[in-house]
């Protein structure tokens, strides 16, 4: 099928060389290269595209742009499904498939649509009145049938196989719009020599010249404006791309639709771009749009815009109708009118105004148009379409309707209730416009610091005022930004032939119902399905503040986001409250302008790309040698290394036993590691440390705890001292970052006095820790320049020597609490270090362990780890108010002190086991007194573990009373799974309390 | 998205800095053991409508601590200084 029936032959801004074959709801039809799929179906007389949203009634296509309401589609199919599309906004290509949205069976026969008989009762606030009851959770019954009733379409099911860009870019002037006003705003700046960005929505420049008959002077202009904007280098001008957002010190958000008007996006290029732009000027030449007026059945198929009409007949060679009825209150509908009576269709004209000016008086007896002159149209006829249009006589300025009816057949009715600046992006930055009674539109008020606004969207009704505004503005914007412009009014559209214009308009936003003839339903917003009843019962119930009843009709809520709908609402408010309009207030507006893709905020930065992945130097030996990864923060690190056929229990516990029984090896290069030097790094260390630093001796390394200000313990390590001023801090794996911003807060901001720098150097490590009873032995064979005797190199000493060509610096420290060591090499000998130690290991049956096996050791110890040290704990209810310095203060030592953290029945660490036979502990069980398991507990299990050395599952956590409930029994709660699980409070130095085992 | 104007590294953005507080006040001296300066200076803040001195860090840049007065309605930026009292690159 490719009749197109109403298509002309001649005329618009389409490639009749081009023919594009297109499905919607499986029917074939044909358009042409430059349609959208809008304009597309219009001229192959397809009007119904749609349900609407509550009430299911049959909807049609309202606009010619992205304010449309009522045309939402779902595009494509599969990976690429997307729904909730405006049809206006899709740019025919071949082979596209549409599908109508939120009907069943099909789109004519809709079952649902028994609900718009119904829909007094579907009011507003209809599901907060009905599904709170009858019974507790009614609502969360009643929603899944509630959700499959109303709604849009569906999201896709399938991956989407296409790419998403972000990409980032700078400019002196940012230009949003690429009509007549941007077009002479970015030429004007461009000229200068500024750097300008100039981004519009649609596919071509132009604007609203578009929506002008093509082949005239307009289209002469244009080419010119385009052609010399494109030789300008430093002009960049974006198309099929949306400002939607703005954000703080200009900084905006754009996504352009790279692909969209293609089957598939072409090789190497994203479906979509999303760019971060920096502007040191905006100029907004966003324009205006369309608004309707609200009348009875005013969402029938076949009521449209009267711009949409003129776009229609002009861009795309469509006359949508052939009986056609324009209800207008200004000028602006006339160019429609006229437009489409000059292709021969049939025009009558219903105006508000009782009179129009004498030459479009002329005009209109000139082209044959039937004028109704201070009438109304108040009712739309008509089942799946308009048939006809029942106009009264009407008085705008008191409001009130005639009873004479007539009623005009039509199978077109054009809609013009005035003009709305499209302000979103001054919204988005706080400037809330005001309402111009003259002009009958909201203007913006003011101007945010580096924003100018040009053309119609200031609110200017003649066009050649409208290209002056933006010569000026570009000219302003450029020399804000240090660059010497010049305007130039010659060229400033002096050819341009001027346009019906905005003036003398009868603001009028609802035409009552006509007396005696029964209640249509009016709609105010077309996508949520709010009608001029709903504002009504709104405000009959208490919702005046303009945001309360957004939110409790929903009104401006859906995708278009009020474009058509919001001021309407707010006259219809004002009128019912009998206020101004600017008493009302506005609602606010926040980004995106336009709905925009999750996929193109993302881009590429999903799955593997969604944050850094930091590995170790050794990370390819741990790989080869089987090991299984876990994360730490953004670091990788093995979690077990299985042999064949083990699971991670097995694993975790052989490699543990190994290490009590023999020596093992386990990467700790993830470690933070900062360089700390300077004069006072002394005195440095004793501040930020709880425990005494000052003590410490060159080559010695010492356990130290860090609290924040406000006396909770933050974080843990050794820090060795190196030589006089010279020490060698770590840090948790996880605490690194913010241990070291802390650090530099305090010596920038607090304690500047102190020489002392802070380097981080923990990539600049790589470091080994080789535990076990062997470990000795084993180290002294590689290390052969240093004394390993127990006198020489005591626990906490610090040695540097050489493995071969690999220089170590070793510290005798344990984790684990067996005799161990750990082994620093720079980075780079990292993988050496590794393969040395192991290869010389096989001799002592050395084993790799990893971070659970780890975990498993320092539990047996009831040495603490992020789950203890977990924001919440202090010193004490960690078992460690001992290593609290006595003799100096330090961060945290004064708030440490507050009676809360003081309190004896604090949670501390305890250790617990199983009191009935050998059970395994869960992590995050509640602990409460025997029996008594309701309410908070009085305590939490934080580590658990199976423990190697003593061949049972033991846990350690905190409990109220801590070791003073030593050997009593309590109840080990998981609530979860119905667990109860008695457990014994001991000591958590499970194995050798007395530290034997380290000092060997 | 705020774009801040590092002393040292110039005009970066947002993404680059991380947020650090109320700069209204600092630490006491940490000889001073009094409870309720301590008190003040960790947890009582204002909340100002309009111009806030607060800290930032250029975090992945230049790691230094800024003074930055910020008006807390508009996000206007006012000033930027280093917290070293240092007076940034010339």
């Amino acid at each position: 099928m490719s009749a197109q029936p109403h298509r002309l032959a001649r005329g618009g801004r389409i490639d009749r060389s081009r023919p594009l074959a297109f499905t919607f709801d499986g029917h074939a039809y044909t358009g042409f290269l430059g349609d959208t799929l809008a304009s597309a179906l219009l001229a192959n007389g397809v009007h119904l595209v749609g349900r609407s949203f509550k009430y299911h009634r049959p909807r049609g296509i309202y606009s010619a742009g992205p304010e449309e309401p009522n045309a939402l589609i779902s595009l494509r199919r599969g990976g690429r499904h997307e729904p909730n599309v405006a049809a206006t906004t899709v740019e025919l290509f071949e082979g596209l498939e549409a599908h109508s949205q939120n009907n069943w069976p099909s789109l004519g026969f809709d079952m649902m649509s028994i609900v718009d008989r119904f829909s007094r009762i579907f009011a507003a606030g209809f599901y907060y009145k009905t599904f709170m009851g009858p019974f507790r959770g009614a609502w969360m019954f009643y929603e899944k049938f509630v959700r499959r009733a109303t709604g849009f379409g569906s999201p896709p099911l399938e991956r989407d196989p296409d790419r998403y860009e972000k990409s980032h870019a700078f400019c002196d002037v940012l230009v949003v719009g690429g009509g007549a006003s941007g077009l002479v705003a970015a030429l004007a700046a461009g000229r200068s020599g500024a750097r300008v960005v100039l981004a519009d929505d649609g596919a071509n420049l132009g604007g609203s010249l578009l929506s002008r008959p093509s082949g005239g002077d307009s289209d002469a202009w244009l080419g010119a404006v385009v052609v010399e904007l494109k030789k300008l280098p430093n002009v960049r001008l974006m198309t099929r791309t949306t400002v939607f957002g703005a954000y703080d010190n200009l900084v905006f958000g754009l996504v352009e639709r790279v692909g969209d008007h293609l089957p598939a996006p072409g090789p190497g290029q994203p479906r979509q771009r999303y760019w971060i732009l920096r502007a040191r000027q905006a100029l907004l030449a966003t324009g205006m749009l369309e608004r309707p007026i609200v009348f009875g059945n005013n969402d029938l198929p076949g009521v449209m815009l009267a711009s949409a009409g003129h776009s229609y007949v002009n861009r795309h060679a469509v006359v949508p109708g052939r009986k056609i009825v324009v209800f207008t209150n200004n000028d602006t509908a006339y160019r429609a009118a006229l437009d489409m009576a000059a292709v021969g269709a049939d025009v009558a004209v219903v105006d508000i105004r009782d009179a129009i000016s004498a030459d479009l008086d002329q005009a209109t007896r000139k082209a044959k148009i039937v004028l109704h002159l201070g009438c109304a149209v108040a009712r739309a006829n008509g089942g799946k379409h308009v048939r006809s249009a029942d106009v009264c006589s009407f008085d705008f300025v008191k409001a009130k309707i005639g009873t004479a009816k007539r009623r005009l057949p039509c199978d077109l009715l054009l809609v013009s209730g005035g003009w709305t600046p499209t302000l979103q992006l001054l919204g988005q930055r706080g400037a809330k416009p005001v309402y111009d009674e003259k002009r009958a539109m909201l203007v913006a008020a003011h101007l945010p610091r580096g924003y100018r606004i040009a053309g119609s969207a200031s609110g200017e009704p003649s066009l050649r005022q409208r290209i002056v505004s933006g010569l000026e503005g570009g000219c302003a914007a450029a020399e804000a930004c240090g660059f010497t412009a010049s305007p130039d009014r010659e060229f400033a559209g002096a050819k341009l032939p001027e346009e019906r214009v905005m003036t003398d308009v009868a603001p009028v936003a609802a035409i009552p119902d006509p007396p005696g003839t029964g209640h249509r339903k009016k709609f105010v917003d077309f996508q949520h399905d709010v009608g001029y009843d709903d504002i009504a019962l709104a405000l009959s119930e208490g919702y005046e503040s303009i945001e309360h009843l957004k939110r409790y009709t929903t009104l401006g809520m859906a995708l278009d986001q009020g474009k058509t709908s919001s001021v309407n609402a707010l006259a219809i408010v004002a009128q019912m409250l009998g206020r101004p309009i600017n008493a009302i207030g506005t609602t606010t507006f926040r980004p995106p302008y336009r709905p925009v893709a999750i996929g193109a905020l993302a881009g590429p930065e999903t799955e593997q790309q969604f944050k850094p992945i930091r590995r170790s130097p050794m990370h390819h030996l741990h790989a080869r040698n089987g090991a299984v990864f876990t994360t730490t923060g953004l670091w990788l690190r093995p979690w077990y290394y299985p042999k064949p056929g083990e699971t991670l229990r097995d694993a975790y516990i052989r490699e543990a036993d190994a290490v009590r029984k023999t020596v093992g090896m386990t990467d700790v290069s993830t470690l933070g590691k900062i360089d700390v030097q300077g004069p006072d790094a002394a005195e440095f260390l004793n501040r930020i440390y709880a425990n005494d630093f000052d003590t410490l001796a060159v080559g010695k390394a010492r356990y130290g705890v860090m609290l924040r200000p406000d006396g909770i313990v933050v974080d843990d390590g050794t820090t060795s001292r190196i030589t006089e001023h010279h020490y060698f801090m770590t840090t948790t794996t996880g605490g690194a970052g913010k241990v070291m911003t802390f650090l530099e807060y305090l010596l920038q901001t607090t304690w500047s006095e102190l020489k002392v720098q802070l380097t981080s150097v923990t990539s600049q490590w790589a470091a080994v820790a080789v535990a076990g009873p062997r470990s000795r032995d084993l180290v002294a064979v590689l290390v052969r320049d240093v004394d390993f005797g127990n006198a020489a190199f005591p626990f906490m000493g610090v040695r540097h020597g050489n493995i071969g060509s690999i220089p170590v610096r070793v510290l005798r420290i344990s984790f684990s609490g067996e005799l161990a060591y750990e082994i620093y090499t720079p980075a780079g000998f990292g993988e050496a270090l590794w393969q040395t130690v192991g290869e010389a290991g096989r001799a002592f049956g050395l084993v790799t362990y990893g971070i659970e096996a780890l975990g498993a050791l320092r539990i047996e110890k009831g040495h603490v780890a992020g789950a203890e040290i977990d924001g919440r704990t202090t010193l004490t209810d960690m078992g460690l108010a001992r290593m609290a310095s006595k003799k100096k203060p330090y961060i945290g030592s004064v708030l440490m002190q507050r009676e809360g953290l003081l309190d004896g029945n604090r949670p501390q660490l305890v250790g617990l086991e199983a009191a009935n036979g050998d059970i395994e502990l869960r992590a995050g069980a509640i602990l409460c007194e025997p029996g008594q398991h309701e309410g908070h507990g009085i305590g939490f299990v934080s580590s658990v573990t199976y423990s190697p050395a003593l061949g049972r599952h033991i846990a350690i956590g905190f409990v109220a009373g801590g070791m003073s409930r030593e050997g009593k029994l309590i109840d080990a709660v998981f609530p979860l799974r119905g667990e109860v699980t008695t457990v014994r409070v001991r000591s958590p130095r499970f194995v050798d309390p007395e530290g034997a085992r380290l000092n060997a | 998205m705020l774009r801040i104007v590092c002393p040292y590294c110039g005009v970066r953005d947002q993404v680059e800095f991380v947020y650090g507080g109320d700069a209204a006040s600092g630490f006491p001296d940490l000889a001073d053991s009094d409870l309720d300066r301590w008190t003040d200076a960790v947890f009582i803040r204002d909340n100002p409508l309009g111009e806030h001195r607060e800290f930032w860090q250029h975090h992945h840049g230049c790691r230094q601590w800024l003074y930055v007065v910020r008006d807390t309605v508009t996000h206007e930026i006012e000033s930027v200084a280093a917290g070293s009292g240092g007076a940034g690159k010339e």
